[in-house]
C-alpha cells in the first residue's frame, strides 16, 4: 500500500500531462500528433536511444569485463575513471565539443557523446556483478571446447545479464528524455518538439500532447526491460583472480577502458578550460556566489536522494518480492518521471503544488520533491535487485524467533540491502547536481544551483565565463561518482 | 562487515540532517502567496520580478535602480518563453509583479490570458503606438531590428541580397541558419504575411523549407555558428551581434551584420516589453520600475549597454545603426505580431517546427 502512495506521487506529471492535454479537446491532440515533424522526432528518438543502448550495454559490459576478469595495473583507479562520466551532465559535454569543432551535429555526435556519458549505468552494476559472480561455468566452457568469447556468453552472462539490463534501462530512459545535448547537436527527437511546443506557441496542450507521446515510448521500453529481465538464481560465489594479460594484450584493452572518460570527461573540459584563457573579457568569478551555489547543489543533491530513497524503497521492495500485473503497473509508474524532460516535470509540479500546498510553492520542498519523482527510478532498479537478493531464507529464521514481518524486514533485509540503498542514494545525488530545466522551473527566487549558474552563461555562448562553473560542477558530482564506483553491491560477499 | 558500517543508519540520518540543514540555509523563504488584494497602493520597498532577458543585461540596471530609489528587487531570470509558461501555469497565484520579456509575443500571450493589469496612461503611452501594446497591457521597452549575419571572409555586404526573398534562392542551399521555434523568427514571418500577403509568405516559407535550412535552436546559436564558419548567413536579432563584438572587438568578428532594404520583411523591429501582473497591480514599487525602464535614464542604459533601439522619442540609437525611422515601415502594426497561432501553423506545416 505504501508503494501505491510512492507510485502516486510518481504519477503526478502524468496527471498533469493528461489535465493540460485534455483541455484541448480531440480534435486538436489528434492534429498535434499526425503533423509530419512528429513522426520524424518519434522516429529520431527512438533511433536515438536503440543505438545509444546497444553502444552503451557493449562498451560497458566490455569496461567492466576488462577490469574485473583482466589483471589491469590500478583497477580501482580505472573503475573509479569509469564512473566520471556520470557526473558530467551531456549538455556538458555537447558544449565542450562545440567549442573546439563548432561544426558538428546531428546524430552521429548525439549518439556517441550520449553512450560517453550514459556507459558508467551498466559499468558499474555489471562489475559489481562480475565480482560476485561465479568463474568456475566459464572454466567449464573453456574446457569443453569454446572459444573465449563464446564462454562469456554462455556461462558468465546469464548472471550478469539482469544487471546490465536494468543499467540499460537507464541509459535509454535518459537517452529519451534528454533535451540538451541534442539541442546542442540540432538533432531534433521528441523533446526539441515538447521544448518547441512550450518556447512557440504557450500552447500547453500541445507540449502536452507530445509529452504524453514520449511517455508511451517510455512505456514501451520499461515493458521491453521487463520482459528481457528473467532472474537467473545466482550460484554460489567464487571469486575469480584476474587473468594476466601480456603488454601488448594490455595496450590493446586500454581504449576500451579509456574512451568513454576522454570522450565524455576529459576532451569536454579541456575546450572550456582553453576558452577561458583565450576570452578577453573574463567576468570575474565571484567567490561568495560560486561557494553559494555548490552550498545550494550540494544540500539539495543530499535532500534530494534519501528522500527518492525514501519514496523508491516500498515500490523496490514490492517488486523484488512479487510479480504480477498490478505490481509491474506500479513499478512502471515510478519509471515515469525519469523518461519525461525536466520542463514537463517542473510544470506538472508547479500545477500540483499551486492546487495542493499553494504555502509551499517555490520553496526548496518542493524543489527536492520533483528531484524525487524525476530520479525515483535510479533509486528503483539498483535497490529491487539488492532487496531481491537478500536470501529468504534469513528473513524465515527471523521470523522463527518472534518478530513481526515488518521488522523481520527493517532489522535484516535493509542492513543486508544497504549497498544497494546507497547506490540508489548516490545515483539520485548525481543526478540532482546536474539537472537543469525543472531547477530553473521550481527553485525558490534568488537560489542558484552549480548547473543554472552554467546555463546563465552557456545561454550567451560566454565559453571562457562558464568553464570554472563546468568545472566545479564536474568535481562536485564527481566525489559521489568516485564513491559509487567503490561501493560493492552487495554485502554477500562478506558472509 | 566494513561494507556496512559505512552505510550504518546514523550515518545516513547524520547525513539526511545535514542536508536538510544545509539546503534550508542555502535558501531564501518562500513568496508568501497573497490572498486578499489591498485596494491602497502598497509601497513595501521590494518587488519580485521575472525577467525572461539574461542576467548579465539586466542586474546592472536593476542595481541601478535600486541605488537610484532604494527599492528591492527579487529577480528570477530564465528563458522568456519558459517563464511565461511559467506564469501561465502559476496565473493569479503567481508571486511575480512584473514580467519583462524579450519579445512581444510572449507579453501578447499572457495578455490574452488576461494576466497583465492595465497600466496607467504615463507608461502605457510613454512609447510611440506600434511600439507597445494598443490595450494598455504592457509598454515596450527597447527596438530589435531583424539582420542577415554573414560569414565575413566568404561575403561582402554588397554582393549579398537586399530583400528577404533573395535568400531562398538555389545558392544558398544548406547555408542559411534559422531558428524557427525563436519568438523573433516567428514574428518576421508574421511581419511577412501582413506585409506580403499569405500566399507569397506561404511561398517564402516552403521555399525555405526545401531548401535545406540549418536549424538552430536560437539567435546566438546561429551567430555562434556563422563566427565559426559553420553556415554562410543567418537571421538574428541585430543587437547579438554588437554584444559578442563589445566582448571580443569587433575586428575580431568573423560574422558580419548587414540590414536589409526599410519596408521589407526581413528588417523588421520588433520590440522587448514589459507588464504588471495582476498580484501586482496595487505594488507601487513595480509601478515605479516600469517608469524608470521607460525612463531616458533606462532607455540610455539599453543603447549603451545592450546596444538595442530605444523607444522613448527624443533618445538617440546606438552608434553604427540604421536610424529606427529608416527601418520601420508605416503599414506594419506591431500588435498583429502577437498573432502568433497562425504562423506557427504555417511552420508546422512546411515541416520547421
Amino acid at each position: 500500500m505504501v508503494a501505491l502512495a510512492s507510485a502516486a506521487v510518481a504519477a503526478i506529471p502524468l496527471v498533469y500531462l493528461l489535465v493540460r492535454a485534455g483541455e484541448s479537446g480531440p480534435t486538436s491532440i489528434f492534429g498535434t500528433l499526425a503533423r509530419g515533424r512528429v513522426l520524424e522526432y518519434v522516429a529520431n528518438s527512438l533511433g536515438l536511444a536503440a543505438a545509444t543502448t546497444a553502444t552503451a550495454l557493449v562498451l560497458g559490459t566490455a569496461v567492466a569485463f576488462v577490469i574485473t576478469r583482466v589483471q589491469v595495473p590500478f583497477s580501482r583507479a580505472w573503475l573509479l575513471v569509469s564512473a566520471l562520466p556520470l557526473a558530467v551532465p551531456s549538455y556538458l559535454a555537447g558544449y565542450g565539443w562545440l567549442v573546439s569543432f563548432p561544426s558538428i551535429n546531428g546524430f552521429v555526435p548525439s549518439w556517441l557523446l550520449l553512450t560517453a556519458v550514459t556507459v558508467p549505468y551498466v559499468t558499474l552494476p555489471v562489475a559489481a556483478a562480475l565480482r560476485g559472480a561465479s568463474g568456475d561455468l566459464e572454466g567449464v566452457a573453456r574446457t569443453l571446447g569454446r572459444g573465449p568469447l563464446r564462454a562469456f556468453f554462455v556461462a558468465t552472462w546469464p548472471s550478469v545479464r539482469p544487471a546490465a539490463i536494468a543499467g540499460a534501462l537507464l541509459v535509454a530512459l535518459y537517452a529519451l528524455s534528454d533535451f540538451g545535448l541534442v539541442a546542442m547537436m540540432r538533432y531534433p527527437t521528441l523533446t526539441w518538439g515538447i521544448n518547441s511546443a512550450y518556447s512557440a506557441s504557450f500552447d500547453r496542450a500541445q507540449a502536452a500532447t507530445l509529452a504524453l507521446l514520449l511517455v508511451v515510448l517510455a512505456l514501451i521500453v520499461v515493458a521491453g526491460e521487463r520482459a528481457a529481465r528473467r532472474q537467473v538464481p545466482r550460484a554460489a560465489a567464487r571469486a575469480v583472480a584476474a587473468r594476466p594479460v601480456s603488454r601488448p594484450g594490455l595496450l590493446a584493452l586500454l581504449p576500451i577502458l579509456a574512451v568513454a572518460p576522454l570522450f565524455g570527461v576529459v576532451f569536454p573540459l579541456l575546450g572550456l578550460l582553453s576558452r577561458l584563457l583565450e576570452a578577453t573579457a573574463l567576468r570575474e568569478i565571484d567567490g561568495p556566489r560560486l561557494l553559494g551555489a555548490v552550498g545550494s547543489t550540494v544540500g539539495v543533491a543530499v535532500a534530494a536522494a534519501v528522500f527518492a530513497v525514501l519514496l523508491a524503497l516500498p515500490i523496490a521492495a514490492l517488486a523484488a518480492r512479487h510479480r504480477g500485473r498490478l505490481v509491474a503497473a506500479i513499478e512502471s509508474v515510478g519509471y515515469l518521471g525519469h523518461a519525461l524532460p525536466g520542463i514537463v516535470v517542473g510544470l506538472s509540479l508547479v500545477f500540483f503544488s499551486l492546487a495542493v500546498v499553494p504555502a509551499l510553492y517555490q520553496g526548496i520542498g518542493v524543489l527536492v520533491f520533483a528531484y524525487a519523482v524525476l530520479f525515483m527510478p535510479k533509486a528503483i532498479g539498483t535497490m529491487r535487485a539488492g532487496l531481491g537478493d537478500v536470501p529468504p531464507r534469513l528473513v524465515s529464521v527471523a521470523r522463527t524467533l518472534g518478530i513481526s514481518p515488518l521488522q523481520a524486514w527493517w532489522r535484516v533485509t535493509v542492513p543486508l540491502a544497504l549497498p544497494s540503498v546507497g547506490i540508489g542514494a548516490l545515483l539520485v545525488a548525481i543526478a540532482t547536481m546536474k539537472e537543469l530545466p525543472a531547477t530553473l522551473l521550481l527553485r525558490p527566487t534568488g537560489v542558484q544551483t552549480l548547473a543554472t549558474e552554467l546555463w546563465n552563461r552557456t545561454v550567451v555562448f560566454e565559453f571562457g565565463a562558464a568553464a570554472p562553473y563546468a568545472a566545479l560542477l564536474v568535481l562536485v558530482a564527481a566525489v559521489p561518482a568516485v564513491i559509487l564506483s567503490g561501493v560493492r553491491s552487495t554485502a554477500k560477499e562478506e558472509l | 562487515m566494513r561494507v556496512i558500517a559505512a552505510f550504518s543508519r546514523t550515518s545516513i540520518s547524520a547525513i539526511a540532517v545535514a542536508g536538510f540543514l544545509l539546503s534550508g540555509c542555502s535558501a531564501s523563504a518562500p513568496a508568501p502567496v497573497e490572498t486578499s488584494v489591498p485596494a491602497e497602493p502598497v509601497v513595501d520597498g521590494a518587488f519580485t520580478l521575472y525577467s525572461g532577458r539574461d542576467e548579465k543585461l539586466v542586474q546592472p540596471l536593476i542595481d541601478q535602480f535600486t541605488a537610484e530609489t532604494g527599492i528591492v528587487v527579487e529577480v528570477r531570470y530564465g528563458n522568456t518563453p519558459e517563464l511565461a509558461a511559467l506564469l501561465l501555469e502559476e496565473g493569479e497565484a503567481s508571486p511575480a509583479d512584473v514580467f519583462l520579456s524579450q519579445d512581444a509575443g510572449a507579453l501578447g500571450a499572457l495578455s490574452q490570458a488576461g494576466l497583465f493589469s492595465i497600466l496607467p496612461d504615463d507608461i502605457a503611452s510613454a512609447m510611440p503606438a506600434g511600439f507597445t501594446s494598443t490595450d494598455g497591457t504592457w509598454a515596450g521597452v527597447t527596438g530589435r531590428a531583424r539582420v542577415v549575419v554573414y560569414d565575413g571572409e566568404r561575403y561582402t555586404a554588397d554582393e549579398l541580397p537586399d530583400t528577404i526573398d533573395g535568400y531562398v534562392t538555389s545558392e544558398w542551399a544548406g547555408q542559411l541558419a534559422v531558428a524557427p521555434g525563436n519568438a523573433s523568427f516567428q514574428s518576421f514571418v508574421t511581419a511577412l504575411r501582413v506585409l506580403d500577403g499569405e500566399d507569397a509568405a506561404s511561398g517564402w516559407v516552403k521555399a525555405l523549407a526545401g531548401n535545406d535550412p540549418q536549424i538552430f535552436e536560437g539567435n546566438s546559436a546561429i551567430l555562434t555558428g556563422v563566427d565559426g564558419g559553420v553556415v554562410g548567413a543567418g537571421l538574428i536579432n541585430h543587437y547579438y551581434w554588437y554584444g559578442a563584438a563589445a566582448e571580443v572587438g569587433p575586428e575580431n568578428m568573423r560574422a558580419q551584420l548587414k540590414f536589409l532594404t526599410a519596408g521589407d520583411a526581413g528588417s523588421i523591429v520588433n520590440v522587448s516589453g514589459a507588464g504588471i501582473l495582476n498580484g501586482g497591480a496595487t505594488d507601487a514599487d513595480a509601478l515605479e520600475f516600469l517608469r524608470y525602464l521607460v525612463s531616458p535614464t533606462g532607455q540610455t542604459y539599453f543603447v549603451e549597454q545592450t546596444f538595442e533601439y530605444p523607444l522613448l522619442p527624443g533618445i538617440d540609437a546606438p552608434a553604427g545603426l540604421p536610424s529606427l525611422q529608416s527601418l520601420i515601415n508605416p503599414e506594419l502594426d506591431l500588435s498583429d505580431l502577437e498573432d502568433l497561432a497562425t504562423t506557427q501553423k504555417l511552420l508546422s506545416d512546411a515541416g520547421l517546427i
